[in-house]
């Protein structure tokens, strides 16, 4: 048996049955690390030490029946931008390069204690800008389809780590997209929660009005699982939502009967690539096959969800990026004069290319003058966008659209043109607009074997739809492993013996 | 149209931003800023008159709590990041003459 390839909640029951141990489980998910991680790179970070430590620790409150759930034993990764106290957290950046966070954040402390051993953190776009996981100061995470192609991003190393089976699970952010396009990329499946489910206490901010902390996994009960431990209401986080209900695997039902599942015509026009958008299509109608009721609909706006994104996003960053100062932490250049200089110089040789356009773009929409024909306008753009969305789930229970108009570029297409990968967000960054919550899973392949993912988006608070849906849809479907991931099996097996 | 970023208009967004760009760097930045913006213009063709500004989804309203200490003494985990430091406090280039 190839531990690796086992969904977090099965790995979990083999450990309660005392099959294997939480040291086996970390054991196994460092050997992977070993053998994959040269050429594909998901890791900054690997705690070897602390893991096995974490998983004694783990075993013993397992078999003392003191943690029973889903996640406890279970190897997991997080990505590097959420704080883990006293474990390097660089956001991908030179400027935060030694940084040792004093604290870990609530999302990660929450899994913690629900027994999962963190084993390392992962690579990402630095400070989650871009598509492609190909601005991390690091250098790229490549896809575990096929090396010469991109994860997606920004949490490109967490999905990627997921499908090589370097962990059993991990968490991701998404921003405008930052989970659900690389699970599509990478052939897995990932939710971005409503906004304000999981707290951002301990999340490096982006677009504080946008990020997400969400899980990325095999599959969707792996996924609910992990949910349903991470969202809590945490008074550290000013936005954090009192839920009334924290119940997620309860949807886990394989049921779609009269189910109202909308598709936004103009989500399928110009732009979406013609295996993706039949793929896609071909999923509704396995949907509409199980008894859900599927429609065409005008969503509108669409066009203005990017603009509007790319404006709010990058003044929240010029705003959040201004506390890298290398005063307090993180990187501070060698030769200086004077305090403002000591300032521009770390933050300029710091940030990357793509971060300092977006502060730049960012410092620019808020200045006095610009504000209001971008900033507030952006704003108003996304009132109406809510608006939109407002509507269609008057009609609608879920919407289904592709997560990304291609599958994964090929390395170096994408940076050459900003504006060009911009557009690539076109259906995930509405969702982070209206707030919504949005999950992807893999619904077939193109012509070149890469994966292709279909979102499903739900109203406010309404995860359980979506979870529903996308679980129903995934038992027609086996779950298609990586060949790098099946390629560990017969290894695997020689050395146990079997 | 394409939108014209001047020299001063960099120079003063790179001083709201705090960073220093290399000629090289500058140049890229006016060009990328403006196709940007040319891009972004096309919001003028949206309709918003009489539209609330949208900062939260949800009506978020200030969040009070009791100003109570929750957490220790985390000194020496904290300034154990600082790039310098002195006398346990983060030393700076001199900003007072």
């Amino acid at each position: 048996m190839n531990i690796m390839s086992l969904t977090a909640v099965e790995l979990s029951k083999k450990i309660k049955a005392g099959e294997i141990t939480a040291m086996d489980a970390v054991r196994a998910a460092l050997e992977q690390v070993k053998k994959v991680d040269g050429e594909f790179n998901c890791y900054v970070t690997v705690d070897e030490e602390g893991a096995f430590r974490r998983a004694e620790e783990i075993q013993k409150k397992i078999e003392s029946g003191e943690l029973t759930g889903p996640l406890a034993g279970v190897p997991a990764a997080v990505k590097d931008n959420m704080c883990t106290e006293g474990m390097l957290t660089t956001c991908s950046s030179k400027i935060l390069y030694n940084f040792k966070p004093a604290y870990t954040a609530e999302a990660v402390l929450n899994l913690e204690k629900a027994g999962a051993v963190i084993i390392g953190k992962t690579n990402m776009d630095e400070f989650a800008m871009g598509s492609t996981t190909e601005t991390s100061f690091f250098g790229p995470t490549r896809n575990p389809w096929n090396a010469e192609h991109v994860p997606g991003g920004s949490s490109g190393g967490s999905c990627a780590a997921v499908a090589l089976e370097e962990c059993a699970f991990a968490l991701g952010s998404d921003t405008g997209g930052s989970i659900r396009q690389p699970s599509s990329f990478c052939g897995v499946t990932g939710i971005k929660p409503t906004y304000g489910t999981v707290s951002r206490y301990g999340l490096i901010a982006y677009g504080s009005s946008f990020d997400q902390i969400g899980p990325v996994a095999k599959d969707v009960t792996d996924c609910a699982a992990v949910l349903e431990v991470i969202a809590s209401y945490d008074p550290k986080d000013s936005t954090s939502v009192k839920r009334e209900s924290y119940d997620f695997t309860s949807a886990l039902v394989e049921d779609v009967r009269g189910l109202r599942i909308g598709i936004p015509k103009d989500y399928f026009g110009k732009g979406l690539d013609t295996e993706v958008k039949e793929s896609i299509l071909k999923a509704a109608k396995l949907l509409e096959e199980r008894g859900a009721v599927v429609e065409e609909f005008d969503l509108s706006l669409v066009e203005y969800a990017i603009p509007a994104y790319y404006i709010i996003a990058s003044a929240e960053a010029s705003s959040n990026l201004a506390r890298f100062d290398g005063v307090k932490f993180g990187y501070r250049t060698g030769t200086y004069t004077g305090l403002h200089n000591m300032y521009k110089k770390s933050r300029s040789e710091g940030f990357g290319t793509e971060v300092k356009r977006r502060i730049m773009l960012g410092s620019f929409v808020l200045s006095s003058g610009y504000y209001d024909a971008y900033y507030i306008k952006a704003l108003k753009t996304k009132a109406l966008i809510k608006q939109a969305f407002d509507r269609a789930f008057t009609k609608y229970d879920v919407i289904l659209a592709p997560a990304s108009p291609t599958t994964a570029p090929k390395l170096g297409e994408s940076l050459g043109d900003p504006l060009q990968m911009y557009l690539g967000d076109i259906y995930t960054v509405s969702v982070n607009l209206a707030g919504l919550p949005g999950i992807t899973v893999p619904c077939g392949e193109d012509s070149k074997g890469l994966p292709i993912g279909m979102q499903l988006i739900g109203d406010c608070f309404q995860e359980n739809k979506i979870i529903r849906a996308a679980y129903t849809f995934e038992q027609s479907r086996i779950y298609e492993r990586c060949p790098a991931a099946k390629a560990q099996d017969g290894k695997q097996e020689r050395k146990d013996g079997r | 149209m394409a939108s014209m970023i001047s020299d001063e208009t960099i120079e003063y967004v790179g001083i709201l931003a705090k960073l220093e760009l290399s000629p090289e760097e500058r140049e890229q930045a006016k060009k990328d800023m403006g196709n940007m913006l040319d891009y972004i213009d096309m919001l003028n063709n949206l309709d918003t008159e009489g539209v609330e500004p949208m900062s939260h989804v949800f009506p978020v309203h200030n969040v009070f709590r009791e100003d109570t200490v929750a957490n220790g003494n985390e000194k020496d985990k904290i300034l154990a990041n600082a790039p310098e430091k002195k006398d346990g406090a983060f030393k700076v280039p001199k900003t007072v003459e």
